[in-house]
């Protein structure tokens, strides 16, 4: 039984199908025409608040609001 | 009590498992298997509880495959943010999989492909329609339905050439000057995604 299957270059870089994914689209959305592209950047555009618990209570939250990174 | 309940479920959990290590059912046929004789064990233990459900019980049997094959494909393409196409009937559709353009007729076997940054084709008498797909999965199943889903997807119209080019000579020269593993396989992509899409535009 092989499991020797050729395995495709992003996987033996360390890279995950996900992460793979995302960078395709991410480079598709790049390249749109105007209108378009803005759309789809303003979709992607993720907001997120983040706290770290120390001693059972959520200290100060960090607020993330990256647009679309991978 | 709890003691005898486990006894008697190893008993019944071993006979069961041994008839079927042979006989093993696909899910079209499974829901009404249902073991008579651990459930009359049940009920003498615990009368006033139901017995257990198991995975089959919820499973719905997979849809039927028709005995003669469909005069149409039935689509269902799928983005992260919008249903493209809904259980559309169409005559074919061309799918740019890992291992080439795959062409997909009512009645084709049961294929899950992985996609390739490409362009996508849906064929509906003398109407084609394409998008260029980033990358996605097609699952194309015995019922003649398939279920084409991807991260992005658009049509080739609203994709600008300049940037391809500007993307791709970009990445090329990001190939060449890359370091570490993962660099060069960003920069891979880089190159094959853009590669993709100039050859859509000029295809």
């Amino acid at each position: 039984m092989a499991s020797t299957a050729a395995v495709p270059f992003w996987r033996a870089a360390g890279m995950t199908y996900i992460t793979y994914s995302n960078i395709c689209a991410n480079l598709v959305r790049n390249c749109l025409k105007e209108p378009f592209k803005a759309e789809a950047l303003n979709r992607e555009k993720v907001h997120f608040s983040l706290s770290k618990w120390a001693g059972g209570k959520p200290e100060k939250p960090t607020l993330r609001s990256d647009t679309p990174g991978v | 009590m709890f003691r005898q309940a486990s006894r008697l479920l190893s008993r019944s959990v071993a006979a069961g498992s041994s008839k079927s290590a042979t006989a093993r059912a696909f899910s079209t046929e499974v829901p009404s298997t249902i073991d008579s004789t651990f459930v009359e064990s049940w009920k003498k233990v615990a009368p006033n509880m139901d017995p257990p459900q198991t995975p089959s019980s919820f499973m719905k049997p997979r849809p039927s495959t028709a005995s003669s094959i469909p005069t149409k494909l039935t689509v269902n393409f799928v983005l992260p943010y919008a249903s493209e196409l809904s259980g559309k009937e169409v005559d074919m559709v061309i799918i740019p999989a890992t291992t080439g353009q795959m062409g997909v007729l009512p009645g084709h076997v049961p294929t899950i492909a992985e996609l390739k940054p490409g362009i996508m084709s849906v064929h509906e008498g003398t109407d084609v329609k394409k998008y260029f797909v980033s990358s996605g999965f097609a699952f194309l199943h015995a019922n003649s339905v398939a279920d084409i889903i991807a991260v992005e997807a658009v049509p080739l119209e609203n994709i600008d050439p300049s940037q391809v080019q500007k993307g791709l000579s970009e990445f090329t020269q990001k190939l060449a000057s890359a370091a570490t593993d993962l660099e060069k396989a960003e920069a891979q992509i880089g190159v094959e995604v853009h590669s993709a899409m100039n050859a859509a535009l000029t295809g």
